[in-house]
């Protein structure tokens, strides 16, 4: 397991550079003048000249790669131009609002897919099972904006329980802080879920046809004891790597989320350093991001590795 | 039924199995006496497997049992799910075909053998572990201590065939059911592994129903025999009976296309002989005798009506059973 595990941290560490060149260049290199562009069009020689000075941008690309780098090791992802707030101050106010939401949202989903997947592979071929089906495949095609909207327009206008939008901060109410989340969560972990159900649905399936079921039943389980025990055991290590692959999709789903529900999590905030053309800013959130998906899948390895002794006796 | 004074270990009547569109099985009945040795013999398709997997109450979704399996005092085809559960692994259990497959590949084996102790005999841990490494003992497998931590892919064939035997006769069953338990492994283990199984069933007293095409293997194992074909028992009897003076075309047509050294020669002029056709799919088969179209000795009478066991005064289910050379003299 040891060997396994150092194998995919190598594998970890490999990819995180690989993308942070990729970033690097697709930012910077091919950007042009980062100076000329954040002081706009209007801007003199020598205004332009000063900030690219004073923020290393004339230095050689290879230099300012190296820095930028040694500098996120040591917890420095740089500053804004133009409020000279440190990037790591911006983003950890973001991530109160961001991880909560993401992370509430990915376990929802899996709350409500393992055994909803569960009893409709269960119960295929009969007509639970086929409105099971039927249901997950209408929240696959259901966008998550308009999940956002219906149930803010239910719960929050209709209902009037819950807020439409906004943010209370934790510091200030840990219970409106909650409140707020939790309409945006429930649109995130619904439509998580719809996909999810019918990995779980299929993997669960496959499974049950396995002849170690049909094993476990031969030496004493009922049919559900079978299925909880020794299928759902096996049937892990399929939905692991649906979730593994999912991260992504939810990391696109809290961009919209947030804006429909104004939260001010950390996709408003690249999307508005974006407009406001922070080059630093938007480029080391963006690597923070993406080391965040490398790492889960890191994560997703090294629980193969634990599910499955075939795994991590191949590596 | 159960009148006798020593009850069975199995007694099946009427057996049928279906799954609305296909009757797998049609109508089989049969009785293994207490510590008795059944060989069932057939075909692939010809409905063996789907019979011990509806004494185990074990078929897959959708198909139904009808018939009475009688085991242990009940009538198995009216028992739930929870009720077989608690007889499973416990009075009557089964090692099935191919070990890898039906051994769980996450779990390590001596957890699978001890889990199974645990749940019929609510021994504690220590206790069951302590069973565990006896019966791998018994299993004549090697280091039982560190094979007890190994995970299914990380042991052999033979080793993991072995592990389902020791799961399968770890309560010690009334009934053993074992489905082709050495098709999927080497030649070279497959003897040792019959051995290994021949002489745990004796030493339970359990009965056993050996399920193969490997007729040598029924020879040398079991007592009765009973031949299927196309659903239906077409022979069954004493197994040194049958296999001397089958009554049966189609127990013929199998004893003859056994390779043996008589019959295969190396110059190639074999005279090892198959059974013309094929099995008929169960969807369609013909009317009268299901062997008849492949039947050497079929008339109109085949092709009408269906014979039952017994129905000539010999245990086979045949119009024109074949005679013994002492029947042959005496006319």
């Amino acid at each position: 397991m040891a060997i396994y595990a150092l194998r995919k941290l190598a594998f970890f560490l490999g990819a995180v550079f690989v993308a942070s060149l990729a970033i690097f260049i697709l930012i910077r290199a091919a950007g042009g003048n980062v100076a000329a562009i954040v002081l706009g069009k209007d801007a003199t020689a020598e205004a332009i000249n000063a900030l690219a000075h004073a923020y290393g941008l004339d230095q050689p690309l290879p230099v300012q790669y190296f820095n930028w780098i040694t500098n996120m090791l040591q917890g420095d992802l740089g500053q804004s131009f133009r409020t000279k707030e440190s990037v790591a101050d911006l983003v950890t106010a973001r991530l109160s609002v961001s991880v909560p939401l993401a992370l509430s949202g990915l376990l929802l989903g899996l709350i409500i897919a393992i055994p909803v997947g569960t009893y409709a592979a269960r119960n295929v071929g009969k007509p639970s099972g086929a409105v099971l089906a039927l249901i997950s495949q209408i929240g696959i095609a259901v966008p998550v904006f308009w999940a956002g909207i219906l149930l803010s327009v239910l719960f929050g206008v209709k209902l009037g329980w819950l807020p439409t939008g906004g943010w209370v901060d934790w510091r200030e109410s840990p219970i409106g802080a909650i409140r707020s989340l939790v309409l945006p969560v429930l649109s995130l972990g619904l439509i998580m879920a719809a996909v999810l159900i019918r990995y779980v649905r299929s993997a669960v399936l496959d499974v049950m046809n396995q002849d170690y079921v049909r094993t476990a039943r031969a030496v004493g389980m009922t049919r559900t004891q079978a299925l909880l025990s020794v299928g759902l055991r096996n049937a892990a290590l399929p939905i692991v790597t649906i979730v593994g692959l999912q991260i992504a999709e939810l990391i696109g789903g809290t961009v919209i989320i947030e804006m429909v529900f104004s939260l001010p999590g950390l996709s408003r905030m690249i999307l508005a350093n974006v407009a406001a053309r922070e080059v630093i800013v938007v480029q080391s959130t963006v690597m923070l991001i993406i080391i965040f998906v490398i790492f889960v899948n890191f994560v997703v390895d090294l629980l193969y590795g634990v599910l499955d002794p075939r795994v991590r006796n191949a590596a | 039924m159960t009148t006798s004074a020593k009850p069975h270990a199995i007694e099946v009547n009427n057996l049928v199995v279906s799954n609305g569109d296909v009757t797998a099985v049609r109508g089989v009945s049969f009785t293994i006496p207490q510590g008795g040795r059944m060989g069932l013999v057939g075909e692939s398709g010809s409905g063996k497997s789907m019979t011990a997997l509806a004494l185990m109450g074990l078929l897959p979704m959708g198909w139904n049992t009808h018939g009475n399996i009688l085991h242990d005092g009940v009538d198995l085809v009216t028992q739930s799910d929870k009720a077989l559960s608690s007889r499973r692994g416990r009075t009557l259990s089964m090692v099935f075909q191919d070990p890898l497959s039906s051994l769980n590949p996450v779990r390590r084996v001596g957890d699978q053998i001890s889990s199974v102790i645990r749940r019929h005999t609510g021994a504690d841990r220590k206790v069951a572990e302590a069973q565990t490494i006896e019966l791998i003992k018994q299993m004549n497998l090697p280091r039982p201590e560190q094979l007890v931590r190994a995970y299914p892919h990380e042991i052999s064939g033979g080793q993991r065939q072995r592990i389902m035997i020791a799961m399968a006769l770890a309560c010690y069953p009334q009934l053993i059911i074992a489905d082709e338990p050495t098709t999927a492994l080497d030649v070279t283990v497959q003897k040792q592994v019959l051995r290994l199984l021949n002489g745990a069933v004796r030493d339970r007293g359990s009965a056993l129903l050996m399920i193969t095409h490997d007729l040598p293997i029924i020879a040398a194992m079991c007592d009765t025999v009973a031949v299927m074909y196309a659903g239906r028992i077409v022979e069954i009897g004493p197994v040194q009976e049958v296999f001397r003076n089958p009554r049966h075309h189609y127990t013929r047509g199998l004893l003859d296309s056994q390779p043996t050294m008589d019959n295969i020669a190396l110059d190639g002029s074999s005279r090892l002989v198959s059974i013309p056709g094929m099995v008929p799919p169960l969807h369609s088969l013909p009317t009268g005798c299901a062997f008849n179209p492949r039947c050497p000795a079929a008339t109109d009478k085949c092709r009408e009506t269906m014979p039952e066991l017994g129905s000539n005064g010999v245990s086979a289910a045949c119009w024109h059973p074949i005679q013994t050379a002492g029947e042959v003299a005496a006319q």
